[in-house]
């Protein structure tokens, strides 16, 4: 069943467009260093200094920020650690949603009482003021710190999600099945329940993704983050705190938002071509 | 009758959670903002240093119960602790200041994207077969992949930047009064086009894929079917057969869709500088007022889960299941 | 003949896929008079679902009508416009769906959902007029008058369908089209619905197409009984004559299926196979794989219907020219 999930995905176009977006990310991440022309904390070459705040020329694609670095090289070298953070923040929330769901899901009665209480406190507290409260109270900046919050707090949704395909899929036959031919606990779960909910988990896996490259640029931006690190959120923050707008400096705020967008459309077309692949009624025919 | 009570009671314990929650929080920190803050107020007055210690806990000669019933008198005088970053105002005056702001901007702005994000769902949705529909849909996705604060910044950029059409920052022209009347009001409501705009776009994406989802599924069931066999018109079957079905879902995961909402405007009133809670929030971040802090994220959380209980409400209404309080 | 209502000639209708069309209703015949009840049976996936549907032209997205006839009176129901259509479905001819279903609106008082089907099809009708016109068809299936403003999670099963039975006869319609009325209720209930039906029919005398898998149930109350096999209509006749001699092996099969509540306890026998993918419909006859008495030319060659005695019709060529049956 999941290779015939994997052929559809495939042949999906949405699906299609979103992983070739994703991969033209990992490349550049990967192949920074040969595809950056400076070190994203250069600020002179052999010619001299470089100008500040300089506009886009041929010799900085993208121009300079204010303390004279190319913006370009900073983009790219950016994508390294904008692309880490989301995806580990990712799995991380996922692996944990996964198995609280199951948990919750599975075994039900006691646990299940406590897992869903604490989900639901979670799921009614807004996010990001949650996460500017735990950060600001963090002394410790870094991408680190970052990951842990937005971990923290993004579990709640796709536990809550998980939980519930659980119950459902728990009341099929083919557990019922397994449970009076003796199986043990932890074979049902993987062996019958996991399969049958790989699509939604994939699915909260995107939508944690995109949430944690949003969030931890919203944080970076705040200027919760390392602001010395090179992350397309921090060049937001100098952005932001160096009045790219007032100097008409489109070419400093524009491109790290366009990045985190096309990245987060990436991962959004992959959810959505799921979602299309597992609910037949949304399947076109 | 039963679900009522039941809401209410949810939502008693859960302002009372909140409340513990905000209580818990600087006490379970490492004590390392504390003391980094106490030394740079040395300079302050003793009433000062003891709103920061207050905040956090830090009068460990007070047994924590104590510290807990006094936290909780404290709440319902209305008494938040004195604010660093302005002291030295109480906490609440300041709060009381940007709350408005805040409340008119959100509340307008969720409102009109819920309208907006139901309609373009519900006809996405209905009208599935056609290009215009895909493009749409595609068009929202793109959008939903922003952070909010960016496209904030890019609206201010185009429309108030290059081209002046609308104001940079700010919720009003700067020395204007109330006493100032309509001209007053007109300088509110155009300075909050820009802003509002962006926390209606960027969340309307929610809705939209939210219902168009729910109305996909509610499509298909047989009751439309038999609607369409009675021969009803297509906008009875849209609205009283399908929309009224699909709208059910969304209404109840209002609470969570709140949430974003609240995080995207909170971001926006920073990109605008707009003097709400969430521009408050910001500054009190950057100058590490604690006890400011802690009370706007309190606040939040009471809006919420007001907001939450008023959609309880809103179901109830809505669907006769929940009203007798049969299983569906 | 004058009080023929329905004619349904060689119809074909399914549903088009990437892989092509899957022929669910595959050249069916058969006629249909004032008054009278035809019983169609099978099994799941026979095909009967979509005959209705395709009757009412109530086939979606990807189901169609491929070719056929659908005589109605005298007019081709499959050239009827969309507009046209409207009008006539539930004036007509109407439908009673499945009680499993979930064919009433949950958040619509019952009330709303018999008045609004009155108002469609009767544009100037007061709103005193329509809710009384309820009332009636309430009183009709036994339902008490204070239940009209009633939610559908309100009601019994067996009141939901009592409620369906009753919209789909508020505009006093020639042909009611049965699919599974009483399949998912239990035997009691199903009891009285069926007389129920039967004391509506006769009163009113319309007649009824009543689908179901249940053998048993179309044998007491048909008129006529047809059998349905992958598509296909594989006998059809007077009810007790099927019941009685039983023709086709699928029938007889059939027939065996259900143990009789007295007499001797032999051991059943059901008919071993499955039925054929409809998406590539064998050229034969469908039942060939399953089928006791199979001959070579029953897997090349599909057989006509042959009317032995009295509207007794079978497809298959063990009666293929021999004029006595006993």
């Amino acid at each position: 069943m999941i290779k015939d999930m994997l052929k559809l995905f495939i042949t999906n176009r949405k699906a299609l467009l979103g992983v070739i977006i994703l991969s033209i990310f990992i490349f550049i991440a990967v192949f920074a260093p040969l595809i950056a022309p400076y070190h994203p904390k250069q600020s002179s070459d052999q010619e001299g200094k470089f100008q500040l705040r300089a506009a886009p020329s041929s010799k900085h694609l993208l121009g300079t920020s204010h303390a004279g670095y190319d913006i370009f090289s900073r983009l790219i070298y950016g994508t390294r650690l904008s692309l880490m953070v989301g995806i580990v923040t990712g799995v991380i929330t996922t692996f944990i949603a996964l198995t609280l769901g199951l948990l919750g899901g599975y075994y039900g009665g006691v646990i299940d009482d406590i897992i869903s209480f604490i989900n639901n406190i979670f799921l009614v507290i807004p996010s990001l003021p949650l996460i500017i409260v735990i950060a600001s109270y963090i002394t410790i900046r870094g991408v680190w710190p970052i990951i842990f919050v937005l971990s923290f707090t993004g579990w709640a949704w796709g536990t809550r999600v998980i939980r519930s395909q659980v119950l459902t899929v728990r009341e099929r036959e083919f557990v019922k099945v397994a449970e009076v031919l003796g199986e043990k606990p932890l074979v049902i779960v993987f062996r019958e329940i996991l399969p049958n909910i790989i699509s939604l988990v994939m699915a909260t896996f995107f939508t944690s993704t995109i949430a944690a490259v949003i969030g931890e640029a919203t944080l970076e931006f705040i200027g919760l983050g390392n602001i010395s690190a090179v992350t397309w959120g921090t060049m937001l923050y100098w952005a932001q705190n160096n009045a790219a707008l007032l100097y008409n400096a489109w070419w400093w705020f524009l491109p790290p938002g366009l990045f985190i967008g096309l990245l987060g459309t990436s991962f959004a077309l992959m959810n959505f071509a799921i979602d299309e692949i597992s609910n037949p009624k949304i399947r076109k025919r | 009758m039963k679900y009522f009570l039941r809401r209410i009671l949810w939502l008693v314990f859960a302002i009372f959670i909140a409340l513990t929650i905000n209580f818990m929080l600087p006490r379970l920190m490492p004590g390392d903002p504390a003391i980094i803050l106490i030394q740079r107020l040395e300079g302050l007055e003793p009433a000062a240093i003891n709103a920061v210690r207050n905040a956090f806990g830090l009068e460990t000669d007070k047994n924590i119960i104590i510290q807990y019933k006094d936290y909780l008198i404290d709440l319902l005088h209305g008494d938040l602790g004195i604010s660093i970053s302005h002291y030295p105002t109480p906490v609440w005056n300041v709060l009381r200041k940007a709350l408005p702001w805040t409340i008119g901007l959100m509340g307008i702005s969720t409102v009109l994207s819920f309208i907006f994000g139901t309609l373009i769902g519900i006809t996405l949705a209905w009208k599935r077969k056609s290009r215009i529909s895909d493009a749409v849909l595609g068009l929202f996705l793109f959008i939903r992949s922003f952070p909010y604060f960016w496209f904030g910044l890019i609206l201010v950029y185009f429309l108030a930047f290059n081209n002046p059409i609308f104001p940079l920052g700010g919720a009003t022209k700067v020395g204007l009064m109330p006493a100032d009347g309509w001209e007053y009001i007109k300088s509110i409501l155009y300075h909050g086009i820009l802003p509002g705009m962006t926390i209606t776009i960027t969340s309307m994406g929610y809705w939209i894929l939210t219902i168009r989802n729910n109305m996909i599924n509610v499509l298909a069931e047989d009751y439309i079917t038999v609607a369409k066999a009675k021969g009803l018109s297509m906008s009875r079957i849209k609205n009283l057969y399908a929309a009224k079905n699909a709208i059910l879902p969304s209404v109840s995961g209002f609470a969570m869709a709140l949430g974003f909402v609240i995080g995207g405007s909170l971001l926006t009133e920073m990109v605008f500088s707009y003097p709400g809670v969430g521009f408050m929030l910001y500054q009190a971040v950057q100058q590490q007022d604690y006890p400011l802090l802690q009370a706007i994220f309190l606040f939040i959380i009471l809006g919420v889960l007001f907001s939450n209980f008023i959609a309880d409400l809103v179901i109830m209404i809505l669907d006769p299941r929940v009203r007798d309080g049969a299983k569906k | 003949m004058s009080d023929k209502l329905l004619e349904v000639q060689n119809l074909i209708a399914g549903y088009q896929t990437k892989m092509g069309r899957v022929l669910a209703v595959n050249d069916v015949s058969f006629e249909l008079k004032k008054g009278e009840l035809i019983g169609i049976a099978g099994e799941s996936g026979c095909g009967k679902s979509t005959l209705a549907y395709s009757i009412m032209n109530l086939l979606e997205d990807n189901g169609a009508i491929f070719s056929g006839e659908i005589n109605f009176s005298g007019d081709n129901l499959v050239d009827f416009s969309a507009k046209e259509i409207k009008q006539f479905r539930w004036q007509k001819m109407s439908m009673v769906f499945q009680s499993a279903m979930n064919a009433l609106n949950p958040v619509m008082k019952i009330s709303e959902q018999l008045i609004d089907a009155l108002k469609a099809h009767q544009k100037g009708i007061s709103e005193k007029e329509a809710r009384k016109r309820a009332e009636e068809m309430l009183e009709l299936v036994d339902i008490q008058k204070d239940r009209l403003d009633a939610y559908p999670h309100q009601l019994s099963g067996g009141m939901k369908q009592r409620v369906m039975i009753a919209m789909a006869m508020i505009l006093n319609p020639d042909l009611v089209i049965m699919d599974e009325p009483t399949t998912a209720l239990d035997v009691v209930v199903q009891r009285n619905i069926i007389e129920k039906i039967e004391d509506l029919r006769s009163e009113f005398n319309f007649s009824i197409i009543f689908i179901t898998h249940d053998l048993s149930l179309l044998v007491e109350i048909s008129d006529k009984l047809a059998i349905m096999y992958a598509g296909k209509i594989l006998e059809i006749g007077p009810a007790a004559k099927i019941y009685s001699n039983p023709l086709h092996p699928y029938t007889k099969g059939l027939m065996n299926s259900f143990p009789p509540l007295t007499g001797e306890i032999e051991e059943m026998s059901g008919i071993e196979g499955k039925p054929p993918d409809l998406l590539n419909p064998p050229a034969g006859c469908p039942f060939y794989p399953r089928c006791e008495k199979r001959m070579e030319i029953c897997k090349t060659e599909m057989p006509e219907f042959k009317e032995l005695e009295n509207e007794h019709q079978v497809k298959c060529y063990l009666y293929q020219g021999s004029d006595n049956l006993e």
